[in-house]
């Protein structure tokens, strides 16, 4: 029973805060400094999420078979290839290295 | 989404199906990651009913393995449940970035905020145009949210069957596909010196904090840099840094930040 009210509590404040972000006043995202680190979110974001969930597992940093997968998908970016090709390159790479060396 | 006026300019509907197609291909990996999901729940002790309560109404793969970890490593469910809150901190920030471009009021504002996770939000800000942006958050949302939930159920009954999506290189998937994304916007030097302070700031923090609060951390970042006083276009973009073919960089960035 307890573990339904945690569950409930925890979809609710995800809920919460999900609706929050779009409920901000226009008039707030009118302001330069907002606007200016809304610009900047995504790319903070989007670099954080590629460098943790290349090089860690839970709370411990890893350099395992992922990063030549992110290696090869860097080159694909950089090549322009269409996005699905860099996303298949990269899981491709990484299954492959993985076979190749057990455990990373 | 509805009646909009252009939909047999040749133009908008090879980007629909490209945007379409990006965001099925994303549907399908975080899909193979809702199986996983649904094996670690059951056996950190979840009945079929909570995880997918987890799946269908959290829907934020961040909390929800957070409050599973929490759950299963013997702590209290509501401590599970502050680790999940906690995690998806980062949603209001998405919200605040997507709230300008979806512009969205009243009952679909309430459904359409569910849909605001990493995987819809990163398929919509890297967009050309604002309606291929809003494609991309829809698409993505409704196709990770079906194929999520189903991944779930799947993997609850399944149990251990497909439980490691690493053998098939699934968990190197997502970080290309942000970096796909990253790497247009990625345009002058303090678009890349932000970008790699972020990530190194990320990386750092991982042993130390909880799963999932890294990539907040990293977002403060974003907010410090976006307070300091702006550079001269000059200082930020040197032209030697500009690669052949590429557009100017001073129109990389459009002041109001909606879309690039």
């Amino acid at each position: 029973m307890t573990l339904w009210i945690g569950i409930v509590v925890g979809c609710l404040g995800c809920y919460a805060f999900k609706l929050a972000g779009l409920s901000v006043p226009r008039t707030l995202l009118e302001r330069p400094k907002v606007q200016r680190v809304a610009a900047l979110l995504p790319i903070v974001l989007l670099s954080a999420l590629v460098a943790v969930q290349t090089f860690s597992v839970g709370s411990a940093l890893v350099l395992d078979a992922r990063a030549t997968g992110l290696a090869v998908a860097g080159f694909a970016v950089w090549r322009r290839w269409p996005f699905l090709v860099v996303v298949a390159l990269a899981a491709f790479t990484t299954a492959l290295v993985r076979m190749w060396v057990p455990g990373s | 989404m509805t009646s909009d006026a252009g939909d047999s300019d040749p133009a908008w509907r090879l980007t629909r199906s490209q945007v379409l197609r990006d965001s099925l291909g994303v549907a399908i990996a975080t899909g193979a990651y809702g199986i996983s999901f649904g094996a670690i729940a059951l056996a950190g002790g979840l009945d079929f009913w909570q995880t997918m309560a987890l799946s269908l109404l959290m829907f934020t793969g961040g909390s929800q393995f957070g409050l599973i970890g929490v759950v299963a490593g013997g702590g209290a469910p509501i401590a599970g449940a502050a680790t999940a809150i906690m995690l998806g901190a980062r949603n209001a920030l998405y919200g605040l970035r997507l709230s300008e471009l979806l512009n969205v009021r009243g009952g679909r504002r309430l459904l359409t905020a569910q849909l605001v996770i990493d995987e819809s939000t990163a398929m919509s800000i890297g967009r050309d145009s604002e309606r291929a942006a809003r494609l991309g958050f829809y698409a993505t949302g409704i196709g990770v949210f079906t194929l999520w939930n189903l991944g779930t159920a799947v993997g609850v009954i399944g149990a251990s069957w497909l439980s490691d999506p690493r053998l098939l290189g699934l968990d190197a998937a997502a970080p290309a596909a942000f970096l796909a994304l990253l790497a247009p916007r990625l345009r002058g030097r303090e678009a890349w010196t932000v970008a790699l302070a972020a990530a190194l700031v990320a990386l750092v923090a991982v042993p130390f904090v909880p799963v999932g609060v890294p990539v907040l951390i990293a977002a403060l970042v974003g907010v410090v840099a976006g307070l300091l006083p702006a550079r001269s276009a000059d200082e930020m973009d040197p032209p030697a840094e500009r690669r052949p073919g590429e557009r100017d960089p001073d129109d990389a960035e459009p002041a109001g930040g909606a879309t690039s």
